[in-house]
């Protein structure tokens, strides 16, 4: 079990790697995607069992983020016909750097941390702290709004994650929690993203720059 | 069965959205605030009496906030029977069922005892607003609303991650992991301690993105400046003071598991931030919405070193937000009538407010006063007794900077705000349709004379409201 567990993990932190080292947008739906059925099946893996909210949570992150989220983001891809993500805030090299970086520093605050027990916490800790940081990075490094709700989305799974911890203790928080934020994540996205593009004609957040000092 | 205060607005929030006359929406919304006001009298003056739930239940801070936002929504309501009289070519179904959406939502936040509970409530702020701040449809509007949504997203969502390591120090803890707030604090000195530490500092971002501390502040300025004026007040008095309940309730915990020090050192140094660069960035500041925007984090600011000064200034603390969220009530109210009349809101376009507009001029005036926080209204007795526990605490260097910027931002509001009072009106402005009338008017000059009443005299049973949260708050302390 411990031996699924853990690849797992590493194939989640390699997603993260992936979406903060491509331009093509379409690729990181795609990595965003599968990283929400790689959540899935770990929330089932980690408990060894089936119950009312692992089957929930399970569900709820493979069927939303696996394929309800990335339809209604390749429809809006096709419909404002933008490919890349071309000129981001900060390159796709030094993202990537900091996206690794910041895993090894989550794994070594992970270390540092009390764990409540010995056999999930020693690796969904650091791997939640990682991702949380990758979804930031993506957050604040690239320019099209699609992109940035690529990395909320990201970000959400760094706390989904982390959720998995408590789902035996505090099934009500856990599954509130995690439930809200993805029906906020769909609402950003599906809203903003239809209204950006009849006022705008473009999903490039730099368009929306009317407001400054 | 949910409780009254939050059921009610939301049920009137539905069958307002699906009523079909454009004219009878603000009614319905005006009257539904009433009756909800009328309630939350009913409740705070003890003639109801209250179910009381484990996760719903209104304790002594809970009533504090719900007077306030309760009356503050009440003047809200009235004031959009009269300005969407002005906006007839706007469609208003949404933005009355959201008005009453989000009444329901900062009761719920009122309510929540649960660590859980208090996020989902912030967090349905967050979505029954977003559509307020995007009324006007236009491409600024739009972008106003994206800021608005991502930034707050992310910070509710760092806000979760927050909770779920308190959570996480409770487990450690070994505790009945009940995450009820009072559970929380009675079993305070058992939970993990770096887990609470790292738990309080993503739920101060989280949180502090609403409050709109710096700098996570971003979002402000676009949303207060784009939105309606009545927005703005909704935003800067009801749902800041929402964050800042929840924000105390926290630190209480916080410090009553020993980590108060800790604590303590963040809110006041971020708070010192925020009224700092706020009070930089007001200086030369020609749009009047943004200029109150910045006012905002100022006193969001002021709020967070006050919560940082530890038991004693609990009382103070909770006496500025109630002046804050009536004195910013006051300004947004009135601004929004001016760029009504003027049609437009930077100090190119408005000069000679006062004599275009003498009754929302002179109440805006006046507001200004209020909000820098002058005598005799209620923010000045407010900023004192801060100042004074900033001192009683021996923190000399943090009031002497609280009280330079504090005149900072005196000086920026009042040069911006007075080059928009005075002078002669443009002509367009003259020839423009707007006029007060009583809907517009009255509900700023109520809450203005609240504010002005909490100077001169704090009523009884205010003053027995706010001590009776103050002390609930300093519990542990």
């Amino acid at each position: 079990m411990i031996s699924l567990l853990s690849s797992l993990v590493a194939a989640l932190l390699l997603v993260n790697l992936v979406a903060l080292g491509t331009s093509r947008i379409s690729t990181v739906v795609r990595a965003v995607a599968s990283q929400g059925v790689l959540l899935g099946l770990l929330a089932v893996a980690a408990q060894g069992r089936l119950n009312g909210t692992v089957v929930a949570l399970a569900l709820a992150s493979i069927v939303l983020k696996g394929w309800l989220i990335p339809v209604i983001l390749f429809r809006a891809l096709r419909q404002v016909a933008i490919k890349r993500e071309v000129e981001p805030a900060l390159g796709l090299l030094p993202s990537l750097l900091l996206g690794a970086f910041a895993t090894v520093l989550a794994v070594a605050a992970g270390n540092r941390l009390p764990l409540a027990e010995t056999r999930l916490a020693p690796l969904l800790i650091p791997a939640s702290l990682a991702t949380v940081a990758c979804g930031f990075i993506l957050i604040t490094a690239r320019r099209k709004a699609i992109s940035q709700v690529l990395g909320y989305l990201v970000l959400e799974n760094g706390i989904f994650i982390f959720g998995l911890l408590l789902v035996d203790a505090m099934p009500f928080l856990v599954e509130v929690g995690v439930l809200l934020d993805l029906f906020v994540g769909i609402f950003v996205l599906s809203i903003i993203i239809h209204h950006i593009n009849r006022e705008f004609s473009s999903l490039d957040t730099r368009r929306l720059s009317l407001l400054k000092e | 069965m949910p409780p009254i205060p939050v059921a009610l607005p939301l049920l009137m929030a539905v069958v307002v959205f699906y009523t079909p006359s454009k004219r009878w929406r603000p009614r319905l919304l005006a009257a539904t605030a009433a009756v909800h006001f009328g309630v939350t009298v009913a409740i705070l003056g003890g003639v109801t009496v209250e179910p009381a739930g484990a996760w719903l239940r209104l304790d002594a801070p809970g009533r504090l906030l719900l007077g306030v936002i309760s009356l503050l929504i009440l003047a809200c309501a009235v004031y959009s029977v009269g300005y969407l009289r002005y906006r007839v070519e706007r469609a208003n179904r949404r933005f009355c069922a959201c008005m009453l959406a989000a009444l329901a939502t900062m009761s719920l936040v009122a309510y929540a005892q649960h660590l859980g509970l208090l996020w989902v409530g912030i967090e349905a702020t967050t979505l029954a607003t977003a559509p307020l701040i995007y009324f006007n449809r236009t491409a600024r509007s739009i972008e106003a609303t994206w800021k608005y949504l991502i930034i707050s997203s992310v910070g509710i969502a760092l806000a979760l991650l927050g909770s779920f390591f308190v959570a996480y120090a409770a487990l450690l803890g070994g505790g009945e992991a009940s995450l009820l707030f009072s559970g929380l604090l009675s079993g305070a000195g058992a939970l993990s301690k770096p887990w609470l530490r790292a738990g309080f500092t993503l739920l101060l971002v989280g949180y502090g993105t609403k409050l709109g501390l710096v700098p996570m502040h971003t979002w402000k300025p676009d949303a207060y400046g784009e939105a309606p004026g009545v927005v703005g007040s909704l935003l800067a008095g009801g749902l800041t003071s929402c964050a800042y309940l929840a924000l105390l309730r926290l630190t209480q915990i916080t410090a009553a598991a020993g980590e108060g020090v800790y604590a303590n050192r963040l809110l006041i140094a971020i708070g010192l931030v925020s009224m700092g660069v706020s009070g930089a960035l007001m200086l030369g500041q020609r749009d009047l919405k943004r200029m109150l925007a910045y006012s905002s984090v100022e006193h969001m600011g002021i709020l967070a070193v006050a919560g940082g000064l530890g038991a004693g200034a609990t009382f103070a603390a909770l006496l500025h937000l109630v002046n804050n969220a009536f004195g910013k009530g006051v300004m947004f109210l009135s601004v929004g009538n001016i760029h009504r009349a003027f049609g437009g809101k930077t100090t190119d376009e408005v000069h000679g407010a006062l004599r275009r507009l003498p009754l929302s001029g002179t109440l805006f005036l006046l507001g200004l006063f209020a909000v820098t926080g002058s005598p005799p209204f209620g923010l000045f007795v407010s900023e004192l007794l801060i100042v004074k526990a900033t001192f009683a605490s021996g923190r000399w260097a943090v009031a002497g900077l609280f009280l330079a910027f504090l005149l900072l931002a005196f000086a920026g509001m009042g040069a911006t705000s007075l080059s928009a009072l005075q002078g002669r009106p443009p002509l367009s402005a003259r020839r423009s349709t707007y006029r007060d009338s009583f809907t517009t008017f009255a509900p700023a000059l109520c809450l203005l004379g609240l504010v002005l009443l909490f100077g001169l005299h704090l009523p009884e049973t205010v003053r027995a409201l706010i001590t009776d949260a103050a002390t609930a708050l300093e519990v542990g302390r």
